[in-house]
């Protein structure tokens, strides 16, 4: 051991010798210790981006292009349809949608209770949407009156179309306690 | 006669080692080649078959976890995860298939799991088992913990009654809360460029958990899934770390 050492530091000082190139003659096509690790770095670098890209894929994977769901604009039908001072329910179960008219005009109502989801009901008689879930109580105006709700429901865009028909489009959402229900969109004059 | 078949080549190719154990190492051969059996320790403590001391119940559990897994087999055979069907196929299996007390052993099974789980974990917690070298063990276990839990909610929304929609709908809207990837989550807002946000109620963490901005079909195929293969798996792969750990660990800890 000893003796081979000492022969190759007479042939190379230690500091200028290559490790890879220790007592080898190098040929074209041999497998160097420094080619093997650049070629094992390539290969982990190409492992871990293949690895990355498809979780990456798996990931968008579960955002779908196309949603099965009911649109989420609709017409209403015409103002005239509505009667002052009442609480419409004929969208209620398709779209999710109140439709209240008062003397000045109609605003549409979220039926997602702003407590944790679930749909309250009207009830006529006490004037108040109540939410069968934890027992939040809303006014016809939508204010949170009773009950874990932290905030009033929410409205949705309510516009004239040009053949008069209402549209209401539940992508734009106008929150009270952001002073969002000032939004002309927020409330169709009649 | 058992110790002639024993000796045979057909015994001996299925039980790796074969033949009648003649020592106590033999014996111990025959617990470490089995690939069911090496998850368990070779020799156990006289008190560790004590149930004043484990109260069975991680050994309960696990039976839980079969019949849940071979009855819950069964009632895919006749359950179909759409909105169409998901309810009558429900009450179709309570009432025209035969032993429609099939579905109730899945649902009482699921429900027996769940309080087996919490009781185990107590007893691990008094007996003072969760302490080192067992710590990674215990984490091991609050992620079963966690796996169960969500077996079980998945689970709650298949058979899409009343019930059923509007718990997930409630429980779902957690997720909304999210931090960063729930459109109301804190720090949601900070994920935009300009007035384009990044996490809306059709981007975020609630709406890959439901696949939809409502409670529709897509959110009952996807708990189905879960629920059915995707939580199972790696439930299973967690399970087999839990057992096999126990004998790395030391088997059962000893009363002191």
């Amino acid at each position: 051991m000893t003796e081979t050492k000492t022969k190759k530091s007479v042939t190379k000082p230690a500091s200028q010798r290559p490790p890879a190139a220790l007592g080898k003659a190098k040929t074209a096509d041999e497998i160097t210790r420094r080619s093997f690790f650049s070629w094992l770095s390539i290969g982990w670098v190409a492992f871990i981006a293949a690895t990355g890209s498809f979780f990456t894929m798996m990931l968008r994977f579960f955002f779908p292009n196309v949603l099965f769901e009911p649109v989420q604009t609709f017409r209403a039908g015409y103002p005239e349809d509505y009667t002052i001072g009442e609480v419409d329910l004929r969208w209620k179960d398709k779209y999710g949608v109140w439709l209240v008219r008062n003397e000045e005009g109609i605003y549409a109502l979220s039926t997602v209770c702003t407590h944790l989801g679930c749909t309250p009901n009207w009830l006529g008689l006490e004037q108040k949407f109540k939410c069968p879930c934890h027992g939040s109580g809303f006014y016809k105006t939508g204010i949170n009156f009773e009950g874990p709700a932290p905030r009033p429901l929410e409205r949705y865009k309510i516009t004239l179309a040009d053949d008069g028909q209402i549209i209401v489009d539940k992508t734009m959402v106008y929150q009270k306690e952001k002073n969002q229900w000032n939004n002309s969109e927020a409330f169709l004059k009649v | 006669m058992l110790e002639k078949f024993r000796d045979t080549q057909f015994y001996k190719s299925i039980f790796r080692g074969g033949g009648v154990p003649k020592s106590r190492r033999q014996r111990m051969m025959v617990v470490l080649n089995s690939v069911f059996l090496h998850l368990h320790p070779v020799r156990l403590p006289k008190h560790a078959v004590k149930l004043k001391f484990t109260w069975c119940m991680g050994g309960l559990t696990f039976f839980l976890f079969l019949i849940e897994t071979i009855s819950g087999i069964l009632l895919m055979f006749y359950y179909r995860p759409t909105i169409e069907y998901a309810y009558t196929d429900i009450i179709d299996l309570a009432e025209q298939v035969p032993f429609g007390i099939m579905r109730e052993i899945h649902r009482w099974g699921a429900h027996a799991m769940v309080i087996t789980v919490w009781l185990h974990m107590f007893r691990v917690f008094m007996t003072g088992s969760y302490k080192p070298p067992r710590e990674f063990n215990w984490a091991v276990g609050v992620i079963l913990l966690l796996l169960t839990l969500l077996l079980s909610f998945t689970g709650y929304l298949l058979p899409w009654d009343q019930l059923a929609i509007w718990a997930i709908t409630v429980g779902s809207n957690m997720a909304r809360a999210t931090p960063f990837f729930g459109y109301e989550g804190p720090g949601a807002s900070l994920l935009a460029i300009g007035d384009i946000n990044f996490i809306t109620m059709a981007s975020d963490a609630r709406f890959a958990l439901i696949g939809g901005r409502f409670m529709g079909e897509a959110a009952l195929l996807r708990f189905y899934v879960l629920h059915c293969i995707g939580l199972p798996f790696i439930i299973m792969i967690f399970m087999a770390i839990h057992f096999w750990r126990i004998r790395k660990d030391g088997g059962i800890s000893t009363p002191v």
